[in-house]
């Protein structure tokens, strides 16, 4: 298959997982702006929703002040945003356009339909939309994409780029979502273990639908380690992160055997997903949690480059 | 000025042959059913994503065109004469073609004037003394036609280069049998769907000297946001080849290559949608971002074949489109079975003349325009407009052609308060490799306005499914 086309199925799925991270990521502002607040972590929920976004500050020159009406419209609606919830959807759908003799018609319709969906919001008066109808069909739109191509597509070398591109941008975000609810929301290391924590801890969980896994998975309190066990090496966990990574490595080995050859992006991911197997929580604490998410993201970025290198630029000899 | 236009349903009272049953077809069509299968058709273009202007004319990418439900008929009979006419032409075409890029044949006898070919802007010596595969210069011929009689048919234009539009040849006729299959049982229309199959084989057909198997055919487009792209992207998909972009391919060695995921892949015949400028930044334009540095080096030794060939466009001219009779006389010894519109050329002092005096009366057009711009219609024209063009006629008048006013012919049409005679004109597309083919149909595009002849898109036109019955 030609790089570009492979490219582009793999950004395709990133900036769909990427559209559904945003909205999740709203949902817990959401909840967290219900509770009283706590001084002495960031300035305001909202204000770690940003930053875990990773658009704090292209948000803080358009608009200055963090309300949550003005979020709202960062991370959904706002085109400046490049990981808006709107500018993910029109991403992937151009991508989607550019190949679309690569995609099925049911996989293409749903990616069209949700770009005149959300431009159908844009047009609405926004006093009528609520920030749980925007999630809410984020996650529903997301999701039929997903599944119509788990659904309908050719399972061919495109169908593992797709996937690919699905897990690694999974793992990255489960590894922010993680990283922003320790390392932002709770700077001082007394508040962990309090009553207030573990009230974010399960906004987190419900935010990625996990709330109710969680408890049938480990039951009792939620405790740290078994929210990291739970977000981090539980294989149960469809969100955890060697979930996602041995996603990724199951699809990158379909292609080494498709293709009667494996690279070096075979190993490197083949080399992570034996680490994390490995690891215990009780190392991950040792190291520090926001210690290895740094590094855990870095591998996955490394990750994606070799990938990159590998298969979509086409100067692979 | 009364002007008596053809009708092609009806002669006088009654319905002519092959539109035989359509008149009660739409007669008897209640108005729900009507708005009801127009917002059905609408909504299918939409889905499959259709969007598409005819070659130069621009307009916003996601637009669609008007579609009209009523079909446009051809008997078999007036077809035959039509498919003998517009291979002939496209013979003729080919051969002017290798002839201008190599001896010239037909500047020494005089013909064609020397300052019209190599004086002309299309004209691209890069390409000289080159014989492409098969002698093929322009592989898809798309020859713009109107009808003012039953037995008058007028060559407008001949588009040699990259004539798009296509697609929506073979999309309204799926799209109409979609929407009334009666229709197709009651009438035997010949089918047009393996248009994408004979592309296929005529690309193939024209696999350069070097090509070893197989030949390797993609399609080069400009990318996604030429308005034509989903043209592009239907035809790679329907002839099972690779859509590149000038990104994709690079040059090494005596070939052209495509990246992809498991490595490089020889290139052997590309069919391009990008205009020769862009083709080659080593040769053509140095900004382009659009081609293959260095395609052109591997086009001359044959490693790669170009469809169509680079310089194609110097015989779509409008100032030679004069010259496509005797070019029929000239190198096929044949009579021209398709007549060209009588054209005056403004270059001439005596016909400028003609030309100025005459303007309520004629047509008159850039040599270089299309798209239905930059022209005067001068029976249309308010006598402030007429002397307005005259002046720019005077200033230069190299860049002037004129022609009469034409009667273009009618064919019904779905307006608001049922149906009504509109203006319409034909492109059919010719294929030409090792055989020279033509699927039986082509585009009918529709003035949908009242009384224009303009059939444009970007101007109120709209398109209809074409049908020639079968023998």
């Amino acid at each position: 298959m030609l790089s570009r086309t492979a490219e582009n199925l793999f950004w395709m799925a990133r900036y769909i997982e990427r559209a559904e991270t945003n909205a999740r990521l709203l949902e817990v502002g959401a909840r967290n702006a219900l509770i009283p607040n706590t001084s002495g972590g960031f300035r305001t929920e909202w204000d770690s929703v940003l930053q875990a976004s990773g658009s704090a500050e292209g948000f803080y020159e358009k608009y200055g002040d963090v309300v949550e009406r003005n979020v709202e419209t960062w991370m959904f609606f706002d085109h400046d945003n490049p990981s808006s919830v709107a500018s993910c959807i029109s991403q992937a759908r151009e991508n989607g356009r550019i190949v679309r003799t690569a995609l099925t018609s049911q996989v293409w319709d749903a990616l069209n339909n949700a770009f005149s969906e959300i431009r159908a919001f844009g047009r609405t008066e926004r006093s009528k939309i609520s920030l749980s109808d925007l999630s809410e069909w984020t996650l529903r739109t997301t999701a039929l994409v997903r599944g119509s191509a788990l659904a309908t597509q050719l399972r061919n070398d495109g169908y593992d780029f797709t996937n690919i591109g699905h897990h690694l941008e999974r793992a990255d975000s489960t590894a922010r979502l993680l990283d922003v609810k320790y390392y932002v929301l709770l700077p001082q290391a007394s508040f962990v273990g309090s009553g207030l924590d573990n009230y974010q801890w399960r906004t987190l969980l419900r935010a990625m639908s996990a709330h109710r896994a969680f408890s049938w998975a480990y039951g009792g309190e939620i405790t740290p380690p078994k929210i990291v066990d739970f977000l981090v090496l539980n294989r149960a966990s469809p969100r955890s992160l060697l979930t996602a990574l041995e996603g990724a490595s199951e699809h990158l080995d379909r292609l080494a055997r498709g293709y009667g050859r494996s690279t070096e992006a075979q190993s490197q991911v083949r080399t992570l997903v034996g680490e994390l197997a490995e690891m215990t929580v009780d190392d991950i604490f040792e190291e520090g949690l926001h210690e290895f998410l740094t590094r855990f993201i870095g591998d996955t970025a490394g990750l994606a480059a070799t990938v990159h290198a590998t298969y979509l630029n086409g100067d692979v000899r | 000025m009364t002007i008596n236009y053809f009708n092609e349903m009806f002669d006088g009272e009654t319905v002519r042959d092959p539109y035989h049953g359509l008149d009660a077809w739409s007669r008897n069509m209640p108005e729900e059913l009507r708005t009801l299968k127009q917002s059905e058709a609408e909504a299918l273009f939409r889905r499959i994503g259709i969007t598409f202007a005819v070659y130069g004319e621009g307009g916003s990418p996601d637009r669609l065109i008007p579609f009209d439900m009523f079909p446009r008929v051809f008997s078999a009979e007036e077809w035959r004469k039509l498919d003998r006419g517009i291979k002939q032409r496209a013979r003729a075409l080919n051969a002017f073609l290798v002839d201008v890029y190599g001896r010239g044949e037909i500047v020494k006898a005089g013909r064609v004037p020397a300052r019209l070919v190599y004086g002309n802007d299309a004209f691209e010596t890069a390409v000289c003394g080159i014989v492409p595969p098969m002698g093929v210069y322009s592989h898809i011929v798309g020859i713009d036609l109107v009808r003012t009689g039953p037995e008058e048919f007028f060559v407008l234009e001949d588009n040699c280069r990259t004539p798009s539009g296509v697609s929506y040849m073979l999309e309204n006729r799926e799209i109409m049998m979609r929407m009334f299959p009666g229709l197709f049982q009651e009438k035997r229309i010949a089918p047009v769907e393996a248009y994408p199959a004979i592309l296929k084989r005529t690309l193939a057909s024209v696999a350069p000297r070097k090509c070893e198997g197989d030949p390797r055919v993609v399609i080069l487009t400009p990318g996604h946001f030429n308005s034509a792209y989903y043209e592009h992207s239907f035809l790679a998909d329907q002839m099972g080849v690779e859509l590149v972009e000038g990104q994709d391919l690079f040059v090494e060695g005596d070939f052209c290559w495509m990246r992809t995921t498991e490595g490089p892949k020889r290139v052997d015949v590309i069919y391009r949608r990008i205009d020769d400028h862009f083709l080659d930044p080593l040769c053509f334009r140095p900004d382009s971002m659009l081609g293959v540095p260095g395609l052109m080096n591997v086009y001359r030794s044959g490693g790669v074949n170009i469809c169509s060939a680079p310089g194609a466009g110097v015989a779509d001219d409008k100032a030679i489109y004069t010259f496509v009779p005797d070019m029929v006389r000239f190198y096929l010894g044949e009579e021209p079975i398709l007549q060209n519109v009588p054209t005056w050329q403004c270059a001439k002092p005596d016909e400028c003349k003609y030309v100025l005096e005459n303007l309520s009366e004629l047509v008159v057009k850039e040599v270089h325009g299309s798209g239905g711009y930059g022209m005067l219609v001068g029976p249309r024209a308010t006598r402030e407009q007429i002397s307005a063009f005259a002046a720019k006629i005077e200033e230069d008048p190299d860049n002037y052609i004129a022609q009469p006013t034409l009667a273009l012919s009618t064919c019904p049409t779905f307006v608001e308060n049922g149906v009504a005679p509109r203006h319409v004109d034909l492109r059919p597309y010719c294929l030409v490799g090792e055989r020279v083919e033509l699927v039986p149909g082509g585009l009918t595009r529709v003035a949908l306005k009242e009384g224009s002849l303009v059939v444009n898109s970007s101007q109120g036109g709209g398109v209809k499914d074409t049908w020639v019955l079968a023998e």
